[in-house]
């Protein structure tokens, strides 16, 4: 059933959405703004993970849902106040939705023990607060899987069948019967709501005894496929009150003729409604009636495909209505219309933040970008060419060109923007992360996120997840100091740990900063001698103590703690971010904290460059890490020793450093007077000044890998091709420095202080 | 790089020929991409002097060696016939230069001959065999040793 999986899948990925919707939501909840919007959002969050859940009759995430969504109708009525306590406890309820969410993807099972300690928390939290008769009973009705319950879920949408046998049973004492009847309008339909759902939905709230009224179902060929035809009359006997029932329809309050009318009891007498109810459900869709045996034997599969097929019938465009086509063909369609339209679901206004996404292979915007790279430097190239053939400017071919010219900038921009995606992605798996790594130490972390909406190509990305959990792991294991000692050391109990991303120098840098004690380096010292990885005599500087921790083989924690020691070092993280053409670096305060700093290239991203020319060779200096450019003027440059120079900044003195030189294209260093000078802010926020011939000025540009056929380059980044089609080379700033810099040390420390 | 099997000596490959100098090498048909004529390359620095640079492929970077130089033979002047041969080397591409290609051979196994001790190790590790056909000596590059520094690298 692949058509099946493939729905399955993006109900799925429609998860991670919504679970990410529901974290942010909470968070936002937590630092104190409890607008009605933020509430709605987190209850819709849960309330369409359930309904999702139930369509692909995930019983266990449904009635961990239910229960959840239960305590969150209850603060979104306000019945409930949402305070600091309340919303930790449901960040905490998210995260274990978030397990069962995992657990039903990979088909296992989440920890029941965890699991039924968060429904029983976030059941006192409902009942704590006198919650009303309709949650109290949906409650507990969802947490008693009764036969008809499960049936419920594995039949989909033929809840007739199933209230059979609920209805046979006693009615409970108080209960009242209730005649409702629904008649969804065209436009239930077309915003992709399923009455199977709803009418499932009010069989939670008691037992139910349903009809299906077909007449207005014209011939077959006067039917209009996008057309509604149906109406349900439910008979319901429940304890709810009347506005719990119409909670049930409450999303499709607008798009549906609903009644809801009190009965007398003598009026629930029935006569036998086996048939009835199963020619209701045959007849609910004419495209199962032949098969009225298959959801026995493959029963959700085929519900959940009938459903959609319905649906895509019902909502096919007009020109192509052909009723009796095959469901499974249309399987994949529905659900893709059901998740665009999904959020035009509620009629209230929408939040800003909802995101509507499409989602693409990565392979086919890699190809693009590289298309649109050749259109770049091709329409260049024909510039060129009609320029040499002496078109004025003003002449049609050349304002022709310039024309195409922009319009290749904007779509070079565009494909850009698409791979291009903010760490957020990242970021935002990180506040669970931090929350248990701090319950399971004994430690309080708060976690501070910066600059989630910096911008990396998506093949980082997608890397970047690793090394920061780690550091994080790491920062708050090691870093943080328990808060007994906290509280000694002056320090507020809990510790803060940052996270921040930001663009410096043509690269995307990382930061994970902890509020801890810092690295301890009498310890580290000591560890590494007893390692046998350093000498016992050796002198070494507290920065290069400090980068032992990268070392192979070594790990400071006594004991290997589940929380760090993964069986992964500090050593695996750094080979893995230089793998990526990165670096990582660490800088730490006894009794202030430590910082962990990595930086990675922008692999494809775009990315402006100042464009230079060098000992006749065309360069590009990320214009990131240019704080501004000058030429200098006699005097301001300074000899100092044999061959070296500074250069006179205002009141300071910047290292001046020939690029030529540096990269072994010249033997000696032109004149910094005659040429110009770029002020350099390197990563570690130094300031040096970088001499080049002349400037040729400024663009956007392409990045192209150099190891992707041949190696990593000292004091190169990476390359591009210019507009007459030749390839340049990216400078890698920071490289340049380390180049120069002939490290004096033992051999064993060249490795580090590489980096 | 998906080597032949020797097993069987009557199997018939093909390989493409090609000169630097007075001398004649091949390289294994199924290895190479494509043959271009030269372009500017785009000079490296700290690299080898067997490296010319980079060229850009349709929006590849391509490095370029010059075979010459990697074999230790003498440099030529580039000419109008200096072509590039596109090779691929495990999942890598590089562009091998070479004077001109001169031939294509259609050869079984059993007609390779190994390197006798005269060679320099330099010839030696580079040529897999010689081949004589009509008179001349041809020899066989073994690609994936041009470039021991990746074979590292990409471990």
């Amino acid at each position: 059933m692949d058509e099946f999986e493939e729905i399955k899948a993006t109900f799925f990925q429609e998860c991670d959405e919504l679970l990410a919707d529901l974290e942010s939501g909470l968070l936002i909840m937590e630092s104190g703004s409890r607008d009605a919007e933020t509430v709605n959002a987190v209850f819709r969050a849960v309330h369409s993970v359930k309904g999702g859940a139930g369509a692909f009759g995930l019983e266990p995430l449904v009635r961990y849902a239910h229960v959840f969504e239960t305590l969150m109708d209850e603060i979104r009525a306000g019945r409930i106040n949402a305070d600091t306590e309340l919303v930790r406890v449901l960040l905490r309820a998210a995260d274990v939705l978030a397990d069962h969410v995992s657990a039903a993807r990979t088909g296992g099972e989440a920890d029941h023990e965890a699991s039924a300690a968060m429904v029983a928390e976030l059941e006192a939290c409902t009942h704590g607060a006198g919650a009303p008769a309709a949650a109290q009973d949906a409650a507990p009705e969802a947490f008693k899987p009764t036969p008809a319950a499960t049936d419920d879920m594995d039949f989909g949408f033929k809840p007739a069948a199933v209230s059979i046998l609920e209805f046979d049973a006693p009615p409970a004492a108080q209960a009242a019967s209730w005649t409702v009847t629904f008649t969804p309008t065209p436009a239930l339909y077309a915003k992709a709501n399923e009455p199977a759902l709803l009418l499932r939905e009010l069989a939670r709230l008691g037992a139910v005894e349903s009809e299906l009224d077909d007449h207005q179902i014209p011939p077959l060929d006067a039917l209009d496929p996008e057309g509604a035809y149906l109406t349900w009359t439910v008979r319901l006997t429940t304890d709810a009150d009347e506005g719990a029932i119409r909670d049930v329809f409450e999303f499709v309050d607008g798009d549906c003729e609903l009644a809801v009318e009190r009965e007398t009891p003598e009026a629930e007498a029935s006569d036998g409604p086996d048939i009835a109810a199963l020619l209701a459900a045959a007849k609910a869709d004419p495209v199962e009636a032949p098969a009225p045996s298959a959801p026995a034997e493959d029963g959700l599969d085929i519900a959940a495909l009938l459903a959609a097929a319905r649906q895509a019938v019902e909502a096919a465009p007009p020109q192509a209505p052909e009723p009796a086509r095959a469901p499974t063909a249309q399987a994949a369609d529905p659900v893709a219309v059901k998740s665009t339209s999904a959020p035009a679901r509620q009629p209230a206004a929408e939040p800003a933040h909802v995101q509507a996404t499409i989602r693409v292979d990565p392979e086919r915007i890699d190809r693009l970008i590289d298309l649109v790279g050749e259109l770049v430097i091709n329409q260049a190239m024909l510039a060129q060419r009609v320029a040499a053939h002496g078109f004025a400017p003003s002449s049609d071919i050349s304002m022709g060109l310039d024309e195409l010219e922009q319009l290749t900038r904007a779509i070079q921009d565009g494909v850009m923007a698409i791979r291009a995606q903010p760490v957020k992605s990242v970021f935002q798996r990180m506040p669970r992360l931090v929350r248990e790594v701090a319950s399971q130490t004994r430690k309080q972390a708060r976690l501070i996120m910066e600059g989630e909406g910096t911008e990396v190509d998506k093949t980082v990305i997608e890397r970047l997840t690793d090394p920061i959990t780690h550091m994080l792991r790491n920062a708050i294991d090691h870093g943080l100091e328990s808060p007994d000692d906290r509280i000694a050391a002056g320090k507020p109990a809990e510790g803060v740990v940052r996270l921040a991303a930001l663009h410096r120098g043509g690269r995307i840098v990382i930061e994970v900063q902890d509020d801890g004690a810092g690295i301890n380096r009498p310890r580290v010292r000591q560890i590494a001698i007893d390692k046998g990885l350093i000498a016992p005599e050796a002198q070494l500087s507290d920065e290069e103590t400090d980068n032992l921790i990268f070392l192979p083989g070594f790990s400071t924690a006594g004991a290997v703690s589940d929380i760090s020691g993964r069986g992964v070092g500090m050593d695996v993280v750094r080979r893995s971010v230089q793998g990526l053409g990165g670096r990582i670096s660490i800088s730490s305060r006894p009794g202030e904290g430590s910082t962990f700093t990595l930086s990675l290239p922008l692999t494809l991203a775009v990315l402006d460059g100042m464009v230079v020319d060098v000992a006749g060779q065309t360069l590009v200096v990320p214009l990131t890490a240019i704080v501004e450019s000058l030429r200098p003027k006699p005097g301001e440059v300074r000899p100092l020793g044999p061959q070296g120079a500074v250069l006179a900044v205002r009141d300071t003195f910047v290292r001046l450093i020939d690029i030529g030189c540096a990269l072994g294209f010249r033997e000696t260093s032109i004149r910094p007077e005659e040429g110009v000078v770029l002020l350099i802010e390197s990563e570690d926020g130094g300031r040096f000044a970088l001499v080049a011939d002349a400037i040729q000025g400024q663009r956007q540009v392409v990045i192209k890998s150099l190891e992707a056929n041949y190696r990593q380059v000292d004091g190169i980044a990476a390359a591009t091709i210019l507009g007459d089609g030749r390839v340049a080379l990216i400078v890698d700033v920071d490289a340049l420095v380390a180049v120069r810099r002939e490290p004096a040390r033992p051999a064993e420390f060249v490795s580090i202080a590489a980096e | 790089m998906s080597e032949p099997q020797h097993n069987s000596t009557s199997e018939r490959r093909e390989l493409i020929a090609f000169c630097i100098g007075e001398q004649e090498f091949a390289v294994d048909i199924m290895s190479v991409r494509e043959i271009r004529g030269w372009s500017p390359a785009t000079p490296l620095p700290q690299t080898p002097a067997y490296m010319r640079g980079v060229i850009n492929l349709r929006g590849a970077v391509l490095p370029i060696m010059d075979l010459a130089a990697r074999l230790g033979l003498p440099v030529n002047e580039l000419s109008a016939r200096s072509v590039i041969i596109v090779v691929k080397v495990g999942e890598r591409l590089i562009g091998l230069l070479v004077d001109a290609v001169s031939d294509i051979l259609s050869i079984t196994e059993d007609l390779i001959q190994p390197t006798p001790d005269v060679a320099c190790d330099r010839v030696r590790s580079f040529v897999r065999g010689l081949i004589s056909m009509d008179g001349r000596m041809i020899s066989e590059i073994a690609l994936e040793r041009l470039l021991p520094e990746m074979e590292t690298l990409a471990a």
